[in-house]
């Protein structure tokens, strides 16, 4: 039975690729699943996310966070990091650059 | 009004794409004594490879496109540069197995020899090619397994397939170059690749200044005379009278044997021109006076073009910052590192500024728009 669902909350920048959608629900099949495999769901059908948020070996880009429940994923265990169901994740453009 | 409608008919336009550290700016013009500037497109994202492509009528830009936040991407306009589109895919992707990620796109080739083809330059060291016209690309596996590649180095801009020279009426002919490395050729479309520097010296080996590969090759340049290329090197320019298998030294009669780009003319067999750079770390104009150095017998003799250029210049034109477009005389662009972009109408016998201000230029490509 699917649990609550993940809410991922987008950037600013990255709302403009998908038409202003600010949110995307994902499904939860489980209690808990991998950071990666939250964003394998959610960037399916929005494929153009998948190159912006993640490099082409799957891994977070050098200046992208994603927080779960506020705490930065991309920290600790990364793309293996766990996402509990009904969890609030945020995708963000790291404070870089000049 | 019967004039207006007369000159609209047989309008060209000129158009010059500039990238920059910080989006691409467009300056346009009928007359390359009129200019008017569009941009920025990508704010905030770094452009460091444009493509004007105009096979077959069309009036496409490619551009390579690095978010700092949002990695690399090709953006692709069919008006000219006026709106813009990504491929919700990538375009540009290392296949799984080589556990590898694109970090930059340095250039941007449409092939002469089909209008489907483009060809792609990127860091780390590798060729892409597409045959949908930009749309999707392909490792070259043949470069990619290339025996050299552990041992090509980066540069200080990073390690790159930075130029791609497919040569007219050979579609099996191809040359790229790389920094470092060297010039590379194939003679099977990609398949098979071998280095073909002899000549070239690489005078910051201690053991060996004359290596096989792993020169630091900044530019390439297709003349018009049969095999006729041109190089700009660390420390050398030279060219070659067949194809690139042998290379002679140009330089005397330059005030420095440095720079960072170099330009062929596309019709006049020996026209070639270079922006030299002093070395010994200043990375300057000499003199602090920013000019080109023309020849017109291929290097045999240099003479300096700087109307129009400032003196007191401290700024710098990078190896893709420069380009021509193909009217009759033709234009000559130069793009520098402190944001000024000038344009010659003569060939470069005077240049006016057509943009200033603008962040640190990586890449100007000039063409004529139908």
């Amino acid at each position: 039975m699917p649990s609550a669902p993940v809410r991922i909350i987008l950037p600013g920048m990255l709302r403009d690729l998908v038409g202003g959608v600010a949110e995307i629900e994902v499904e939860s099949p489980t209690e808990s699943q991998t950071v990666a495999e939250l964003l394998d769901r959610a960037f399916a059908e929005h494929r153009i996310l998948e190159g912006k948020v993640r490099d082409e070996r799957g891994q977070i880009r050098r200046h992208v966070k994603v927080f779960v429940n506020g705490e930065d994923a991309t920290r600790g265990e990364g793309i293996g990091a766990p996402v509990p169901a009904g969890a609030r994740v945020h995708i963000i453009n790291a404070v870089s650059g000049g | 009004m019967f004039s207006d409608l007369v000159d609209t008919v047989n309008m060209t336009e000129t158009i010059v794409a500039i990238g920059t550290r910080k989006g691409l700016w467009i300056a346009r013009s009928t007359d390359r004594q009129d200019w008017t500037l569009e941009g920025p497109h990508f704010l905030m994202s770094e452009v460091a490879s444009v493509a004007v492509d105009t096979r077959e009528g069309r009036s496409t830009l490619l551009a390579g496109v690095k978010s700092w936040h949002w990695g690399p991407t090709v953006q692709a306009s069919t008006d000219g540069g006026r709106t813009w589109t990504e491929s919700a895919e990538r375009a540009i992707a290392f296949p799984s197995d080589t556990d590898t990620a694109l970090e930059r796109v340095w250039q941007l080739t449409p092939d002469p020899n089909d209008s489907e083809v483009v060809w792609a330059g990127v860091e780390p060291h590798a060729l892409f090619k597409s045959t949908d016209r930009g749309e999707h690309y392909e490792l070259v596996r043949g470069l990619w397994d290339h025996p050299h590649r552990p041992t090509w180095e980066p540069g200080f801009g990073g390690g790159a397939v930075h130029t791609i020279l497919p040569e007219p009426g050979h579609p099996e002919s191809v040359l790229v170059a790389m920094s470092t490395g060297g010039v590379y050729r194939s003679g099977d479309g990609g398949d098979s690749w071998a280095p073909s520097n002899p000549g070239i010296r690489a005078g910051f080996n201690p053991e060996n200044e004359y290596p096989e590969f792993g020169q630091c090759v900044h530019k390439v340049a297709r003349g018009q005379g049969e095999g006729e290329l041109f190089a700009q090197n660390h420390n050398g320019v030279y060219r070659s009278h067949d194809n690139g298998a042998t290379w002679d030294s140009i330089a005397d009669g330059l005030p420095t044997d440095f720079g960072f780009t170099i330009l062929a003319h596309p019709r006049r067999p020996g026209v070639v021109w270079v922006v030299p750079v002093v070395d010994g770390g200043e990375r300057i104009p000499p003199d602090a006076q920013l000019q080109v150095q023309r020849s017109d017998d291929a290097g045999s003799t240099w003479r300096q073009q700087a109307t129009g250029l400032p003196d007191h210049s401290y700024t710098c034109v990078l190896r893709d910052a420069a380009s021509l477009d193909s009217a009759d005389p033709v234009g000559v662009y130069l793009g520098t590192r402190n944001g000024d972009v000038f344009a010659s109408a003569d060939e470069g016998e005077s240049f006016q500024r057509i943009a200033t201000q603008l962040p640190d230029v990586l890449a100007v490509r000039a063409a004529q728009l139908a």
